[in-house]
């Protein structure tokens, strides 16, 4: 753990810090009814968008999903531009084509987030062949639900990966709940990182509630990927503590649950730790907040002060031809 | 010119886009010593290597993701679905993934992937070996279907398919894989989103696709013996849909017939006519217009049955004189 230089902790730190605040703003946005569609919130989970995107090169790539903002902020995203996709303007990410579940940079390495749950999964794999085949040396991070483990493309994927031995590391984020779906109820083992004795690769547990936990295990099944051993499954064990999507009212969990894990909440442990340790003081952190609370007061100016996309433009993007439109 | 099958066709356009362009591969079930379920990749093993020729699990669903995902990383991926009917299982990762990709990034990312699947009855491999699928895919935005009816057409259009920048669907026909015909020694494109017409007449206007093309042709000489002038119109590309030439043509001759071998509902003819009948050729026409699609049933196994499911030969020569006729209900 004392390995990690003291930049990189705080670097984490702040990623989260931004990954929640961005969150619990697009939620008050939505509330103030500026908000067009749905969104997926990740809070409970930043420590594992950043403590595995943290393990990786600049260089690597990422698939994302739905619950995809974390992902994007790790990765290095612009909040502005992701504010401005949430409401649905010009200036966002996509162009107001995605919305909340599509937000992607391509040239931070991102593949694109999918809305369609599992559906990342195997265009992962094919990059990670791309990679291959191109003799690079880069490596691809496929994040995927508790959810998407039950889907048939989670193991045909994992297999292929596994026998062309490609460059990919597959990170299954456990929040404990696909909708209102437990996995109590739908993964008959304990951990679905067993699942990778399947495959004859390693399966890896881990506190997805621990920042550094989640860098050390990822930073170890990168390596593996990167030397051309193949594929590791990691789960990491986490919480959402807000529903599903803005139609859930939570009724298929307590409210004592919901608290049990706040209790353990990622940003609170990362930060109580790095007081102890000394690495960071209170006036940091007091530093680092109101730096997050200023990108995202900018990031939502922005976004609000931005045009919509003009009418005509619709049919922009459908083709490649359609560029010039 | 040299005299081809239409199985080398597909097999020269793959072949030579691979020596030209390290990025462009094939993948997909038993394509390797197996030389495919039709033998189109034989030999390719040899060339290419496993790598470039790249043999998958029985996971069609994920390997046409692979292709998407090693589209997106700047290959140029060919992906062969044994038989068209196994696109179901292919449907997401190429209708919501491959397709909207690109327009849901805001045009970040760019599909460049084609996939390959023989379709058609006429084999007695029964309802999940035979099916004609364009129409499941006719009305997705953000891709484009290629249906060639001859060998020239086939290797032209494939190359032009693995250049393009957006997914294809390449709908090969099993009963066509034999068929010779001829294709210039150089290389050569047959554009995407072109017709050709493939036979000159004055009475009626017959678009066909694919084995349609083969069989309104010997219809047309059985009717020209009946004084029948038909002029054929081979779209070759679905999506994009070239649809001013057949515009022009129903002009001329006044009448419009679509042949195709999918089920009539909701297959490609109703597109076709809805284009003609609200093109300044209504103002043209002299009889109502028509369709001549399989029947909608599945594929049957029986010989006699799974022949009655499609158009055949007879079928058109019957519906052409009927509409010319003025018998348009009889």
């Amino acid at each position: 753990m004392n390995t990690i230089p003291r930049e990189l902790k705080l670097t984490m730190l702040k990623k989260m810090m931004l990954i929640r605040a961005f969150e619990e703003q697009a939620e008050k946005l939505f509330m103030k009814n500026l908000v067009h569609g749905t969104m997926h919130l990740s809070i409970g989970e930043e420590a594992v968008a950043v403590g595995a995107i943290s393990a990786l090169e600049k260089t690597d790539y990422i698939s994302s999903t739905h619950r995809g903002h974390g992902h994007m902020i790790a990765k290095g995203g612009d909040v502005k531009k992701m504010f401005a996709e949430f409401l649905g303007k010009d200036t966002g990410y996509c162009h107001g084509r995605g919305g909340s579940m599509h937000i992607a940079d391509a040239s931070l390495r991102n593949l694109g987030a999918t809305g369609i749950v599992g559906t990342g999964i195997p265009i992962a794999t094919g990059a990670a062949l791309a990679l291959k085949m191109q003799r690079r040396k880069e490596v691809v991070l496929s994040f995927f639900g508790d959810g998407a483990a039950n889907e048939g493309l989670f193991f045909e994927s994992l297999n292929m990966a596994t026998i062309w031995k490609l460059p990919e590391v597959f990170l299954c984020e456990n929040n404990m709940y696909a909708m209102s779906s437990s996995v109590k109820r739908f993964i008959p083992t304990q951990n679905i990182a067993d699942r990778a004795a399947a495959f004859g690769i390693p399966g890896v547990v881990v506190d997805g509630m621990d920042v550094i936990a989640v860098y050390n295990t990822t930073k170890t099944a990168v390596e593996r990927a990167r030397s051309g051993k193949g594929p590791t499954l990691i789960e990491a064990k986490t919480y959402r503590y807000k529903g599903h999507s803005k139609s859930d009212k939570n009724l298929y969990r307590t409210k004592e649950e919901i608290e049990e894990w706040k209790k353990r909440d990622p940003i609170n442990t990362f930060k109580k730790h790095l007081l102890e340790s000394g690495e960071l003081t209170t006036e940091e952190i007091n530093r680092l907040e109101e730096s997050v609370k200023d990108e995202i007061k900018k990031g939502v100016e922005f976004a609000i002060k931005s045009p919509e996309p003009p009418i005509d433009s619709i049919t922009k993007y459908v083709y490649v031809e359609g560029d010039e439109q | 010119m040299s005299i081809i099958t239409y199985k080398e066709a597909v097999r020269q356009a793959m072949v030579e886009k691979m020596r030209e362009d390290k990025k462009v591969f094939l993948m997909g079930e038993d394509i390797g010593v197996y030389g495919g379920a039709f033998g189109v990749s034989m030999g390719m093993l040899k060339e290419f290597g496993p790598e470039r020729v790249l043999d998958t699990p029985m996971s069609e669903a994920s390997f046409t993701g692979v292709g998407v995902g090693a589209a997106i990383m700047g290959m140029r991926p060919i992906v062969e679905i044994m038989f068209a009917d196994f696109l179901t299982f292919s449907a997401d990762q190429f209708a919501n993934q491959a397709a909207k990709l690109r327009f849901m990034t805001g045009g970040q990312l760019k599909v460049s992937l084609v996939i390959r699947a023989p379709q058609g009855s006429g084999t007695g491999a029964a309802a999940h070996h035979s099916q004609n699928v364009e129409a499941w895919f006719f009305n997705i935005p953000g891709i484009k279907i290629v249906v060639p009816s001859n060998p020239y057409d086939a290797k032209g259009l494939l190359k032009s398919s693995i250049e393009d920048d957006n997914p294809v669907l390449f709908l090969e026909h099993k009963l066509l894989y034999n068929l010779k015909g001829e294709v210039p020694e150089e290389d050569y494109r047959v554009p995407i989103g072109k017709s050709r017409v493939a036979r000159k007449g004055k009475d009626i206007t017959i678009v066909a696709t694919s084995i349609m093309v083969k069989r309104s042709l010997k219809a047309a000489e059985i009717l020209e013996k009946e004084g029948i002038q038909a002029e054929i119109i081979d779209p070759r590309t679905l999506k994009p849909l070239d649809i001013y030439p057949i515009i022009e043509s129903v002009k001329k001759t006044h009448r419009l017939l679509v042949v195709y071998e999918g089920c009539t509902t909701g297959g490609i003819g109703g597109e076709i006519i809805s284009k003609v009948g609200e093109s300044k050729a209504f103002l043209y026409l002299d009889a109502p217009l028509f369709r001549l699609g399989g029947l909608d049933t599945p594929i049957p196994y029986n010989m006699n049955l799974e022949r009655k499911a499609t158009p055949q030969v007879e079928d058109i020569v019957s519906k052409v004189k009927k509409i010319v006729k003025g018998d348009w209900y009889a």
